[in-house]
């Protein structure tokens, strides 16, 4: 496949793709297929209307809402500090890193900045919420392609970083851990020694996967080549994360527009891309993040600094008048917080801009033409949770 | 070592090596300020009297209040600009709440007898504003990693906007999604159905009147949490630890 | 004892009421057996997990009492189903497998039916379950259930192909048709020349048996060929509407078709019930051959499931380019070959 960069070329490329995928020369009556909102492919409940000719989709509309939960009215009637325990609940398997742009947001209106080993910790946590996230992905997206064995492998060795959270935080899902100046508490005794095992065993299952699914003939057939997003159409969607990595953008918010309050500037990592755009493209992506997300924990172990983990804050936390954007690099993309505030114990009005949503919106794109197995690789290499997209 | 951006550009599997040191890092945020103000100095260029306020907070972000008559030239304009990756699309309505903080049930105000506070004025936020609703979108340009927040006035007895679906495709949902939550409609958006609510939903959630029926009938949970410690005397002014 | 089993002459209706009772009991046994050993226990070992623990010794009961859940739910059709076809669809399906049981040799004389044309007969008899397969499909009223059942219709006609010419080259080298003639072929036979174990197919067809292997698989709709079961695209084929006993059925079925593929497997390419240094007409086999060829069958069975466990899923044109564009010219070649060699040796 040539990589094409040129965006007049491309979006001739893109209008020539969208009249041909679908043949229409043995167009039928065709069907409508509806997928959800219970299905095994659907992780909860996202249904989506197909219309099928034949297998060959001719359009995918997905329909959200099942799990809408109204947290961005709930949140101006709550606290701050509650805030963040409700906000754990959006994107459930990377817990920590929900809270992060919220407490960034935050510190950023009132002007507080957590101590050096706050801000450590809190990125380590935040990595480790990412292994915990895309590792599950890595096994969920082999199951959906029937290979079985690999998601019971990712749920395994994904326990190993649970633990992990699980230690330092109370909660193994919902860690609510991150305080507006710092966290809750510090480390607890071995807790650094211990990671440094959990982070070797999920390098070794990053090597794992790779031997069993991302080299495989059977899923390379089922990934490559399809649900191919050019890059200006993963742009202009707001596409992010590893999806748009995957459609050859060199962009991360980790590095590019990293927030103060996170330390990613004192580890030595790189930022993967690919070409192709592709499914394949996306899990290759995905399999090269979880290995530096750990890289990136074994350094930060090694060189967290002494101190304090809670800057000074008022007991009671008053947002001065301000507004604020916050976003960093989530496991499933680019996820921020719009903080407007009146200097009230309550924020005035906050958007949630998760990273789901913006990545699933491609959907009735991406899936025209695509055939109904290829349907759910779109889906499952898109990878998006429930929560995030619904809030 | 760190890795930095090949400015948005297509790249081959990784980004390259390059190493940055920390003085040039100290100076690009002095940089960044000056490049927000061209950035809004360009888009006054372009957009001519339809920019009708703004605020930079040196370093970190760039507010533009354009005109709503001049939404979508905004966003053709900042894409034009290299402003390519499209972040989102919200409302704010700024009516103080009608039912006061929300903090008290109405009806523990009933049984202690609590007046019932004159309403507050409605103050808009950064780059100011006239109307009660404002609507805000984001845009990000990926080479130089800045952001701009436009926003644009939306009147009580007109509540729509131009759509912003044929500059960024990505748009369609995130309108849809405010259309639904405030009432605002976007003229020439392609299918702006409810994304969320069933169908036949009643009402704007997010609008501040719109009163969340969990807070009207339950005691406020953190109420606890604002009393003051014992031994502390003003509370609001005692810091942890 | 084994003189007297052999001078055992049954009148004609004593043996059949016998014969009918064997397979009738080996058939949901087979099922079991596979379904304990692989599909829990081996397949929890791979997956590292334990697999199931409570019900009886070290949970190898647990199909049993799973078997007992089943034909206690209710049975239930969709409302919009065609009735009649609906229920009877599991039971064509099941006919298939209990008709294949007839012809599969355990020794020379412990075979329902030792047919002249019996490789004929199996391959033949094999495709019934796609009649019933299209029939559930069809009849449940149900989109993922159709296309399901489309889905296996086209694999399982196209997987036919490859299967039959795959063991043309054993008939090639055997020389007659009939199963227990093979495993005589193989006992006495010689590998160019060579007759110290005999000459078990497998050596000198081994293309035939990857090709067989890879049809088996394929017509068993086991992964990476489980599309039409897929159940993370829709949902599980043409068995989505079925519950209770009927559903027990069309797992009876699958696992005693895997069984009686890895038994056809087995007496074509390795040997059957003989082994290398014993005559096959040997009286022993009354007992040693029911029992040697469980243990190639279980052989056979392992590397069906290994590969089941192991693979992501093909696409539907995926598997269809694959049999048509690999196998069968695989196969013509290899047939070409061993004719050639027939010829020559």
């Amino acid at each position: 496949m040539t990589a094409v960069s040129d965006p007049s070329q491309l979006s001739d490329l893109v209008a020539e793709a969208t009249d041909t995928r679908v043949n229409l020369d043995f167009e039928s009556e065709g069907m409508t297929l509806n997928m959800g909102p219970q299905h095994p492919a659907t992780h909860g409940t996202l249904r989506i209307v197909a219309k099928l000719d034949g297998e060959q989709v001719i359009s995918a509309e997905p329909i959200c809402g099942y799990m809408h939960r109204g947290y961005e009215k709930i949140v101006e009637v709550r606290t701050y500090p509650q805030i963040n325990a409700l906000i754990n609940r959006i994107d459930w398997l990377g817990s920590f890193a929900n809270e992060v742009p919220f407490i960034l947001a935050a510190e950023k209106l009132m002007g507080v900045e957590a101590p050096p080993r706050a801000q450590w910790i809190r990125t380590i946590l935040f990595e480790m919420s990412r292994v915990a996230n895309i590792s599950l992905f890595l096994g969920d997206f082999g199951l959906q392609l029937g290979g079985m064995t690999a998601g019971f492998y990712a749920f395994r060795d994904r326990e190993h970083v649970l633990n992990m959270i699980e230690s330092a935080t109370g909660g193994r899902f919902h860690p609510n851990f991150d305080r507006i100046g710092g966290l809750k508490d510090d480390l607890p005794k071995g807790w650094i020694a211990d990671s440094h095992v959990a982070m070797d065993k999920l390098l070794a299952f990053c090597d794992e996967m790779e031997d069993l699914l991302v080299g495989n003939e059977i899923f390379q057939s089922r990934t490559r080549g399809i649900g191919v997003i050019p890059a200006e159409i993963a742009l202009n969607y707001g596409l992010s994360g590893a999806n748009l990595r995957a459609s050859g953008v060199d962009w991360d918010l980790r590095r590019d527009g990293c927030p103060p309050g996170l330390v990613y500037d004192q580890a030595d990592w790189k930022v993967w891309t690919h070409p192709d755009g592709d499914c394949f493209a996306r899990t290759w992506v995905r399999l090269q993040e979880t290995r530096e997300a750990a890289k990136i924990v074994k350094q930060l172990l090694d060189t967290i600094p002494a101190g304090p983990v809670m800057a000074k804050v008022p007991r009671i936390i008053k947002v001065p008048e301000g507004e604020a954007y916050v976003a960093t690099e989530n496991p499933l993309g680019e996820m921020g917080y719009y903080i407007a505030s009146k200097g009230d114990l309550v924020p005035f009005r906050v958007k949630i801009r998760s990273a789901s949503f913006n990545n699933i919106s491609i959907v009735p794109w991406v899936a025209r033409g695509a055939y109904v197995p290829d349907l759910i690789s779109i889906l499952g290499s898109l990878y998006f949770i429930l929560g995030d997209i619904d809030r | 070592m760190r890795t930095w951006p090949s400015a948005g550009r297509v790249s081959q599997l990784s980004s390259t090596d390059t190493t940055t040191d920390s003085a040039a890092e100290n100076e690009a945020v002095v940089e960044t300020d000056v490049a927000r103000e061209a950035v809004l100095a360009e888009l006054t260029e372009r957009l001519g009297a339809a920019v009708l306020g703004s605020h930079i907070r040196p370093g970190d972000d760039l507010w533009v209040r354009v005109d709503r008559s001049a939404w979508r030239d905004a966003a053709e304009a900042a894409k034009s600009m290299g402003f390519t990756f499209f972040d989102y699309v919200s409302a704010i309505d700024w009516l103080p709440s009608p039912f006061g903080r929300d903090m008290d049930a109405q009806e523990d105000l009933v049984v202690s007898g609590a007046e019932p506070k004159a309403p507050a004025p409605i103050v808009q936020g950064y780059a100011g504003g006239d109307t009660r609703f404002q609507v805000i979108a984001r845009l990000y340009n990926i080479a130089t990693a800045t952001g701009i927040h436009f926003k644009a006035d939306v009147p009580d007895d007109d509540l729509s906007l131009p759509t912003w679906t044929s500059v960024f495709a990505g748009a369609n949902w995130h309108e849809r999604e405010t259309r639904e939550m405030f009432g605002i409609t976007f003229d020439g958006h392609p299918n702006l159905i409810n994304m969320y609510l069933p169908t036949d939903f009643q009402g704007f959630p997010l609008r501040k009147d719109f009163p969340l029926l969990a807070r009207r009938v339950r005691p406020w949970p953190g109420i606890v949490d604002v009393e003051p410690m014992p031994g502390v005397a003003d509370s609001e002014e005692g810091e942890a630890e | 004892m084994t003189p007297m089993l052999a001078s055992f002459d049954p009148p004609y209706w004593l043996s059949t009421v016998i014969k009918v009772l064997v397979v009738g009991a080996v058939v949901p046994t087979t099922a079991l057996i596979l379904g304990v050993v692989f599909l829990f226990k081996i397949m929890s070992w791979m997956q590292s997990r334990l697999g199931p623990q409570e019900a009886g010794p070290r949970g190898l009961l647990q199909l049993l009492a799973d078997g007992v859940k089943f034909i206690q739910k209710e049975d239930i059709a969709p409302n919009g189903a065609d009735l009649w076809v609906f229920k009877a669809a599991p039971l064509v399906v099941l006919s298939s497998t209990l008709l294949l049981y007839v012809a599969l040799p355990a020794s020379a004389h412990l075979v329902v039916e030792d047919l002249d044309v019996g490789v004929f007969y199996v391959l033949a008899i094999s495709s019934l379950s796609v009649i019933g397969v299209l029939m559930a499909g069809w009849a449940s009223a149900n989109k993922y259930s159709l296309m399901g059942a489309l889905r296996a219709a086209g694999q399982l006609i196209a997987y036919e192909l490859p299967m039959v010419l795959a063991v043309i080259g054993v008939v090639i080298q055997a020389g007659t048709m009939s199963l227990n003639g093979i495993v005589f072929a193989q006992n006495g036979g010689a590998v160019f020349g060579w007759t110290g174990i005999g000459n078990p197919y497998i050596l000198t067809q081994f293309i035939g048996f990857f090709i067989f292997i890879a049809a088996v698989q394929a017509e068993l709709t086991q992964p990476p060929f489980d599309m039409p079961v897929a159940e993370s695209e829709i949902v599980s084929g043409y068995q989505v509407e079925y519950t209770g006993f009927r559903f027990l059925i069309f797992f009876l079925a699958e696992f005693a078709t895997a069984f009686v593929f890895a038994g056809i497997a087995a007496v074509m390419f390795l040997g059957g019930w003989a082994v290398p240094w014993l005559e096959a007409s040997s009286d022993w086999y009354y007992v040693l051959g029911p029992a040697v060829l469980f243990a190639k069958v279980m052989v056979v069975s392992f590397i069906i499931f290994w590969v089941r466990f192991t693979y992501p899923r093909l696409r539907e044109d995926q598997l269809q380019s694959f049999a048509w564009k690999f196998l069968i010219p695989l196969a013509l070649v290899n047939i070409v070959a061993t004719a050639v060699l027939k010829v020559v040796f």
